[in-house]
C-alpha cells in the first residue's frame, strides 16, 4: 500500500516535470517578443500585446514593468528586444548601448502623456504658472496666501525617486533644482490622488487619474498666458505645458514580427488603444 | 492457529522496521540538506549585501559622493540631484521615531494581554483571545499599511489636527499591530512556562493573585517577555510595507513625532528599483541594507541569549 503511494507520487512528479520542460520548449520554439520598461506604459503595453496576439495568432509578446530605467538596463544588458521608457535615454545610457551593440539605438515615440497637478476640491487656488510651481515644490513658497489661496501650509506630494515621473518634474518643471525635504513620496499615482482629496492643502502631480474631491489644477506657461487644463485637446495643440511623450527603443531598426508590431502600434488601431488606456495619442 | 499468526505478525514487523530504516535515511538526508541549504542562503546574503555595501568604505570614486563622514555632515537626503547628498541622520532618526512609537503603544498591551491570559483569564476566555491574536499576526503588513494610509491616517488627523496626515505616528501604530501578537505570544508562553509551583507557593504565603502575577510570574518570566520585546523591536526596524505607506516618506529632521518621516526600510524598497547599478546611490542603499542586518542580526541574538537566560533560571541555575 505505502509503496503503491510512493510509485503514485513518484509518477506525478515526473509527469509535472515533463510537462514543464516541454512548455518551456514550446515558449522558445515560439517567435517571442519581450517588451519591458516604464511602469506608466505597463498597461498600455499589456492592453497592446492582448490585442495584437488576439489578431495574429502565434505571436507571443511578453510585457513586464520594472520602470524606465529597469528596461533601459534590459535593453542595453540585451535581455528584452524592446524597451518602454517615459522618459528619453540620457547619454551616459546611449554610450553604453554603443559599447555593447554598437548602436545608438532606435527611438520611437509611441504616445503623449500629459503630466496632471491635483488639487483638494475646496482649494481656491485652480491655476498655477511653472513658475510657481517650481517654488512650491523647491521648497521657497509655503502658504497658499502667496498663490492667492488661504493662509494655509501646503502640503507637498509626489512620487519616489525611483519613477520616472519623478525625474520628469524634476527636469522639466523644476529645471533641475531639488524637492523640497518636506516632499511627501507615495507609491503610485492613485495614492497621491487619495491623499489630495483627503488634505484640503495638498498639491501632488502625477498620470491620468480621477477622483472625487479631486480636481486638476490649470496649468500656465507664465503670469500672460491662460491656464489650460490637461485635457486631448491641450495636450495636442501643445498648449498645456507640462507634456510628455512616452517611447519605445529598439537597439537597431524593427524588422519582421518587431517591425509589424512597431508599424501596428503606430496605426489608427493602435493608437485607438492609447487613448483608452487614458494617454493620448502621437498623431 | 495462534503460532502462525504470531510469525506473520513478526515478519511483518521487521518489514516495516527495514522500510523504516530506509525511508528515515532518506528523510534525514532531505532535512539536513534543507537546514544546510537555509544556512547557506543566509550565508550568501550576507556576503552579497556586503559586498555591494562595501565600496562606500573603500571605493575612492564612490567615496568622493558617499563616505561614512559625508553620511553624517549633511542632514538633507537627496540621492537624485545635480549634488547628491546622502543625510543618514534625518532618515535614522526618522526609523527611531516610529520604531519608539510602536514600542510605546505595543509593549504595555502586548505584555497586559499576556499577562492577562496567563495568570486571569477563564479558560474560555483564553480560547478565544489566543486565535485572535494569530488571526491578527497573519494579517499581510501590506493590509495594515492600506488601512493606515486610507482609514487611520484621517482618523488621527481628525483627533489631533496635525499638519500632515501620514506621519510617524501614524506609521507606529500601524507597526504596532503587526508587533502587538509576537511579543503577545513570546511573552505569554514564557509566563506559562513559569512552574507551578512558584504560584502555588506564592498563593499559600497569603499574596494575592495580582501580587503572584507580577511579583512572582512576571519577574520569572522577565528574560522571555524582554525577548519578546526585543524580537518585537527588531521586527518593527525591519518592517517595510506599513511605514512605507503610512509614513508619508518624507525626510524631515524634527522631533515631532506628528511629521512625516522617511525609514531605512522604506528608502530601500522605495528606491532601489531603478537606482543605476554600481552607482554610489546603489552602494549606499546596500549600506543602509547591511545596517539593518547588523542591526536585526544584534537584536535576534540579544533575544537568543535572554531566552536562555529565562531556561536556565527555570532549572534553578541562576
Amino acid at each position: 500500500m505505502k509503496k503503491l503511494v510512493v510509485k503514485k507520487i513518484g509518477l506525478v512528479v515526473l509527469a509535472t516535470l515533463v510537462i514543464s520542460v516541454a512548455a518551456g520548449f514550446m515558449v522558445f520554439a515560439g517567435k517571442s517578443i519581450t517588451i519591458k520598461g516604464s511602469d506608466t506604459m505597463l498597461i498600455l503595453g499589456q492592453r497592446w500585446a492582448e490585442i495584437y496576439m488576439n489578431q495574429n495568432p502565434g505571436a507571443v509578446i511578453q510585457v513586464t514593468g520594472g520602470g524606465s530605467g529597469v528596461g533601459i538596463a534590459a535593453l542595453i544588458n540585451g535581455s528584452t528586444d524592446i524597451c518602454e521608457a517615459s522618459r528619453q535615454m540620457k547619454n551616459s545610457e546611449i554610450d553604453k548601448l554603443k559599447e555593447r551593440f554598437n548602436t545608438t539605438g532606435v527611438e520611437i515615440p509611441v504616445a503623449r502623456d500629459g503630466l496632471s497637478l491635483y488639487l483638494n476640491e475646496e482649494n481656491k487656488v485652480s491655476e498655477l504658472t511653472l513658475d510657481q510651481l517650481k517654488g512650491i515644490y523647491t521648497g521657497q513658497v509655503t502658504s497658499w496666501k502667496e498663490v492667492g489661496g488661504d493662509d494655509a501650509k501646503i502640503l507637498l506630494y509626489g512620487r519616489e525617486n525611483s519613477s520616472g515621473t519623478y525625474v520628469y518634474f524634476k527636469d522639466n518643471v523644476l529645471k533641475g533644482a531639488d524637492f523640497s525635504a518636506q516632499t511627501q513620496t507615495l507609491p503610485g499615482t492613485g495614492a497621491i490622488v487619495n491623499a489630495i482629496s483627503k488634505d484640503k492643502y495638498g498639491i501632488g502631480y502625477g498620470g491620468a487619474a480621477y477622483a472625487k474631491g479631486v480636481k486638476y489644477c490649470k496649468v500656465k506657461k507664465d503670469a500672460q498666458t491662460p491656464g489650460y487644463e490637461p485635457t486631448l485637446e491641450n495636450i495636442k495643440s501643445g498648449n498645456y505645458p507640462i507634456s510628455r511623450y512616452l517611447f519605445w527603443y529598439l537597439r537597431n531598426k524593427p524588422t519582421g514580427e518587431t517591425k509589424k508590431l512597431v508599424d501596428w502600434v503606430l496605426s489608427e488601431q493602435g493608437q485607438q488603444i492609447v487613448s483608452k488606456v487614458g494617454y493620448f495619442p502621437v498623431k | 492457529m495462534s503460532h502462525l499468526q504470531t510469525i506473520e505478525n513478526k515478519t511483518e514487523a521487521m518489514s516495516l522496521k527495514k522500510r523504516f530504516r530506509l525511508s528515515e535515511f532518506i528523510i534525514e538526508k532531505i532535512i539536513f540538506l534543507s537546514s544546510f541549504l537555509a544556512i547557506l542562503g543566509v550565508i550568501l546574503i550576507f556576503v552579497f549585501v556586503f559586498r555591494e555595501a562595501l565600496p562606500v568604505l573603500t571605493n575612492p570614486e564612490v567615496k568622493k559622493e558617499a563616505s561614512l563622514k559625508l553620511f553624517f555632515s549633511t542632514v538633507i537626503w537627496q540621492p537624485v540631484s545635480d549634488l547628491p547628498r546622502y543625510g543618514l541622520i534625518s532618515i535614522i532618526v526618522g526609523t527611531l521615531k516610529v520604531v519608539v512609537v510602536a514600542l510605546f503603544f505595543s509593549v504595555p498591551i502586548s505584555v497586559g494581554a499576556a499577562i492577562y491570559t496567563a495568570e486571569f483569564a477563564p479558560l474560555k476566555v483564553k480560547e478565544f483571545i489566543k486565535p485572535v491574536a494569530e488571526i491578527l499576526a497573519g494579517i499581510p503588513s501590506v493590509v495594515l499599511g492600506f488601512f493606515a494610509l486610507m482609514v487611520m491616517a484621517s482618523f488621527f488627523q481628525g483627533i489631533f489636527h496635525s499638519t500632515m496626515r501620514l506621519n510617524a505616528f501614524n506609521a507606529g501604530v500601524a507597526l504596532s499591530f503587526a508587533i502587538i501578537p509576537l511579543i503577545y505570544s513570546i511573552a505569554e508562553d514564557s509566563l506559562n512556562s513559569v512552574p507551578r509551583s512558584l504560584k502555588e507557593a506564592s498563593l499559600a504565603l497569603g499574596a494575592n493573585r495580582w501580587q503572584t502575577a507580577f511579583r512572582v510570574s512576571l519577574s520569572v518570566a522577565m528574560p522571555g517577555v524582554l525577548a519578546g520585546i526585543i524580537l518585537g523591536l527588531g521586527r518593527a526596524v525591519g518592517e517595510t510595507m506599513i511605514v512605507l505607506m503610512a509614513s508619508g516618506n518624507a525626510s524631515i529632521l524634527s522631533a515631532n513625532i506628528f511629521d512625516s518621516v522617511r525609514t531605512m526600510s522604506a528608502t530601500i524598497a522605495a528606491e532601489l528599483g531603478e537606482v543605476v547599478h554600481g552607482s554610489a546611490h546603489y552602494n549606499v542603499l546596500f549600506f543602509i541594507g547591511a545596517s539593518l542586518f547588523v542591526f536585526t542580526l544584534l537584536i535576534n541574538s540579544l533575544a537568543h541569549l535572554t531566552v536562555g537566560r529565562l531556561q536556565r533560571k527555570l532549572a534553578g541555575k541562576i
